[in-house]
This record gives structure tokens, sequence and C-alpha cells, in this order.
């Protein structure tokens, strides 16, 4: 299956995104517990997490305000009073019997996130945020996927950590878009340090639900049934499983004619391995929560002063930083993309760069060619790059002021890199002197002196001809300068008598 | 809004019961009997009342951001039925 594929096919399609983020506390939501990832199981809980009769939650102050920038961040109103309501199910990784989460009246909700593709594979779209609300999260159970019949374990440190759950209208018409929304999503969260956003560690998930709009026999419009996509566990999984769904769903259409009107919501998983979606067993009764407000928990109210104060302190986004970008150091739109796209630390990076030698389009082109290839392939991230921002916008200057050969500075970069050495030591690692203008004169008369027939071609009309002084003096000297050598010897000959 | 059968055998099976024929029937007269009981506070006028979300007239109670010490492990899984020292054992779940 194609994940590429731009050709929309035969439909329209339809996809709303529930984001789960794991807030950066170091408590949990409701106790002291730790939050930190990776522990030995179950070593982290008190009577609060695990549910424990006698026991009260109390609200964790940091995750409220990590929540609140977040939200406010996405453009959502943020009421007056919000209150938090038990959802009851049963689960074995849910000791409580219910999660504290919000139901009717959430921190925050209808806000909107804007999602660009620079290279214009569809149009600037303004994605709305149906709510976004904070929430415990649940333990964590591992089956027995050999055989199904030894006992599920359960471990009980995530049970209780703070979650941001943030749900989009179903706005998204491609998985391309729903790739690009979770990409910004993503960067605001850590542009916002509010999480790590790590999907690897469960910090950030995502739900995908996905249905097709397609035209009936009688000319109308019919929708598919609603599929939730669960599993998935990487941005490019999400695409594909998308990409998959509406396919997977296309057919079934087509084979069955079934719409929404007579199949329920269902649930199917991604399986990375087969690359395909697959039916998931419904939990009985589930759609039946009983929310109800949580008699331990009192409710919080925010001010709209409160609210103004979070907004202002909230300093640049990452789609003000483009435009900065684009303005300050005259980025084209798809430059500045990448840039900001990579994150706050490599923006600074770039700027310190661009700022060092004084021209952010170089700075840009060294950045996202020569520095975002090492790190795409090696790994690793900008704050630990062996070439400060200093170093290499002194190798940019040098360049453009000519002391350094521009022929050589790639050479340069890679000794810079590999090696850790700053200019100086490079340029005498590779035995790279600059010629100061009064040795290099010397040179270009000493040529033409030696070369007498290609000065009377270069007379005579054949500029051209003066491209062989070009390499001739680079046998002289490695660390000419080649432009410099052919304008010297231009302005020498027409001197001459 | 009479409760009937069918309710109460919803009912319990959200709360995980396994009720009997008998215990059923006699679960539901009795459920009839306080949700009839409970159905008085509808006689009530309740224009114009703004809906009560907590009982207590607070707001804002918050903890700092501080980690405080939990259980030991064996204190965790000593009330649990089933355990192997680390984890949690229960019947397998299977197809989350
Ligand atoms: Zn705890």
């Amino acid at each position: 299956m194609n994940s590429e594929r731009s050709d929309p096919g035969p439909y329209a399609i339809v996809i709303g995104l529930e984001v789960h983020v794991q807030l950066k506390t170091a408590s949990k939501l409701f106790c002291g517990c730790s939050t930190q990832f990776g522990a030995e199981p179950n070593t982290q809980t008190c009577p609060v997490c695990l549910g424990l009769p006698g026991s009260l939650p109390v609200m964790n102050r940091r995750a409220f305000e990590l929540a609140l920038r977040t939200a406010v961040a996405l453009q959502c109103q943020i009421p007056e009073y919000t209150k938090w309501d038990r959802k009851n199910y049963f689960y074995p990784d849910l000791p409580k019997g219910y999660q504290i989460s919000q139901f009717d009246l959430p921190m925050s909700h209808s806000g909107w996130l804007e999602i660009a593709d620079p290279k214009g594979e569809f149009p600037v779209r303004s994605i709305r945020i149906r709510r976004a609300h904070l929430e415990e999260d649940a333990g964590k159970s591992l089956h027995d996927e050999a055989s199904g019949k030894a006992d599920s374990r359960i471990d009980l440190n995530r049970t209780g950590t703070p979650l941001l759950e943030i749900v989009s209208e179903p706005d998204l018409r491609s998985p391309r878009e729903a790739r690009a929304y979770l990409n910004e999503l993503k960067l605001l969260l850590e542009y916002l340090e509010v999480s790590d956003c790590n999907m690897q560690e469960g910090s950030l998930r995502v739900d995908a639900n996905i249905n097709l709009h397609l035209a009936d026999a009688a000319g109308g419009m019919v929708a598919t049934p609603i599929v939730e996509v669960k599993n998935m566990n990487s941005f490019r999984a999400v695409e594909r499983a998308l990409a998959y769904e509406a396919e997977r769903q296309f057919a079934a259409w087509r084979e069955t004619g079934r719409t929404i009107a007579e199949v329920p919501k269902s649930t199917r998983g991604w399986d990375d391995q087969r690359q395909a979606t697959f039916a998931q067993r419904q939990k009985e009764e589930s759609s039946d929560y009983r929310y109800f407000p949580d008699p331990d928990l009192v409710p919080v109210t925010v001010s709209v002063s409160a609210v103004d104060a979070v907004r202002a302190a909230l300093g640049e986004l990452p789609a003000a930083t483009r435009q900065r970008l684009e303005s300050a150091y005259r980025l084209n739109a798809y430059d500045a993309d990448v840039i900001v796209n990579q994150g706050r630390q490599f923006i600074a990076y770039f700027e310190q760069v661009a700022q060092r030698c004084g021209d952010g389009k170089l700075a840009s082109n060294w950045v996202t060619q020569e520095v975002l290839r090492i790190l795409n392939s090696a790994g690793g991230t900008i704050d630990r790059f062996p070439i400060s921002a200093d170093g290499l916008g002194e190798l940019i200057e040098g360049v453009r002021g000519g002391q350094v050969p521009s022929s050589r500075s790639k050479e340069l970069f890679g000794a810079m890199f590999s090696e850790g050495l700053s200019l100086a030591a490079a340029l005498r690692k590779l035995g790279i002197q600059a010629l100061d203008a009064g040795a290099l004169e010397q040179l270009c008369r000493q040529l033409l002196t030696e070369n007498p027939r290609i000065v009377a071609d270069v007379k005579s009309g054949k500029a051209q001809a003066a491209g062989a002084l070009v390499g001739l003096a680079k046998k002289k000297n490695a660390n000419v300068n080649p432009a410099e050598v052919r304008e010297i010897c231009a302005r020498l000959i027409a001197e001459m008598p | 809004m009479a409760l009937e059968r069918e309710d109460v055998r919803r009912i319990a099976e959200l709360a995980r019961l396994e009720l009997s024929s008998d215990e059923l029937a006699t679960l539901t007269s009795e459920l009839i009997q306080i949700v009839d009981y409970v159905q008085q506070l509808r006689s009530i006028k309740t224009e114009g009342v703004v809906p009560l979300a907590h009982a207590l007239d607070l707001a804002n109670v918050f903890r700092d951001d501080c980690l405080a010490p939990g259980l030991p492990r064996e204190a965790a899984l000593s009330n649990a039925p089933k355990h192997d020292g680390a984890y949690f054992l229960v019947p397998a779940v299977l197809g989350e």
C-alpha cells in the first residue's frame, strides 16, 4: 500500500485525531509518586494511585499549569470553571475502577492549530481543536502474546501520571495532513516544554478516527462507518495506517455498501509488520462510562487575567518564528520551515551562525544541508554537535571574506566536525594558508610572465582562455581562491600596454 | 420512568456482578424503591439554580509538584490475590 499517493481517489477522507501527551511533571497528577519512565515495575505507587480505601487525591499545580499553557497556545477558550469526573470502567490496569478525567466541563475547548505544507501539497489549513482536558493515565498490562493462557502482568507505575488529551475536530482530509498536524503539535508541545513527546516511551500517543465521504448511486453523499485506529507507534505509522484504512474502507464499501447508518463505530489496531489494520475485540458495554463529578476533588477556577498572564508568558510560537526567520534572515518559506521544525535549540544555533557570519541565506544552507545531514544520518541533537555555532559562523564568514578558500570549505567543515577542531586548527591541519593580497598578485604576475600565449589569447578577445590560468595558479598554491585569481589576472592583463 | 429487570441486569453487568434470577428479582424491586425515594427531589423547582458540581464551597486546592515517598513494592503487592514479586498477576486479558 503506498502512503505517498496524492490522488485522493473517488472519496473524501475525514480524519480526527485524539492525542494523549504526558505532561512533564516530577510527580503524578494526584499523588507524590514519581513519573520517571523505566523504573522497576510497581516501585512508584502509593495508596492514592493504587486506589486504596481512604486515600484522597490532591491536584498537582504544575500539571494544571502545563495543561493550561498548552491549551492557551492551542488558541482554546478557557472556561472560568472546570471540574473533574469519574469515568467508570473495569480493567486490571485501572485499580480504582474509574479514571479521573473531565467530561462536561473540560478545562479548555474550541481552539485551533494551523498546519502548512511548505512543499505546497496542501494549502495552509486551520485544524479546529474540539477540547483539551487534563486526566490521569492508567497502568500498563503485559499480555502473554504466545499462548494467551498465562496470567497478564500489571505494572502500576504509570497509573495516575498526568495526561493532556487533545481532541481535534474531524478536519483533516488526508493521511499527510494528519502527519503534518502531529508534527506541528509535537513541535508546539516541545516549544512550550510541557512534554517530552516520546512515542517510544508512551509520552505521546495517537488514536485516529477515520471514515470516507463518497457519492452514492443516486448522487447523494454517503459516509462509511467510523473506525478508530489504535496502536500506531510513530507519526509515519499513523500516516500509513490511515492510508491503508481509507483504501480498506473504500473496498469494503464497494463490496458491502454498508454505511455509517448501519454499522456502529469500531476499533482496529495497526500491525506495523504486516502494514495493515486488524479488527480489535470491543469491550462489552464499553460506551457506558457513567461519568459523574468526582467528589474527592474540588473544582478549579481560572480568571481571565490568569489566562492573559499565561498568554503573555508563552513567548514566540513556531508559526511566528517561521515568519521572523523569513523576514529577519531573508529565508524562503521552505528553509525557514526546515529550521523551525527542528525545534528551539536548532533555531538558536541557526540564528547564532547567521549573526556570526552575517549572511542568513548562507547560514541556512550550511545548517539545513551539512549540519542536518549529519544529525539525520548519525543521530544526535544540535546541543551536542561538535561544531559550535560560533565555529560554523566563523567558517562561513571566512568563506564570504575570501580568507578561507570556498573550494575547501567542506573539507574544513569535515575536520572541524570529526576532530572537534577550531577553524584555525583545521586550517593548519589541512595546510591551508590564506594568501594575502600582495602574495596573490605576485603569483598572478609570475603566471602571466610565464604564459605569454594565454595572455595574447585573452587580449585578442578569447576570455575563456583565462580559465587555464586558474588551474596553473592552483598548481603553484592549492590555497588560491579561483575567483580572485581570475579577477586579478583580468585586471593585470587589461593594464598591460 | 420505572426501572425494569433489564435495566438492573445491565447495571449489574457494568458493575461486574453476577446475579441469579432470584437476586435479580429482589434487587429490581429494591432498586425501584430506592429510585422512587430519590425521585422526590424532582418535585423541587430548580429553574434559575446554577448546577452544583461540588458540595464544598471550595476551589483551587493544589499540591506542589514534589515527590513523596510511596510504598515499597512488597507492600504495594501485598493485598493482591496473585503476584510474582514484581507484577500484579491477573487472569489473561487479551485484545486490549
Ligand atoms: Zn501514588
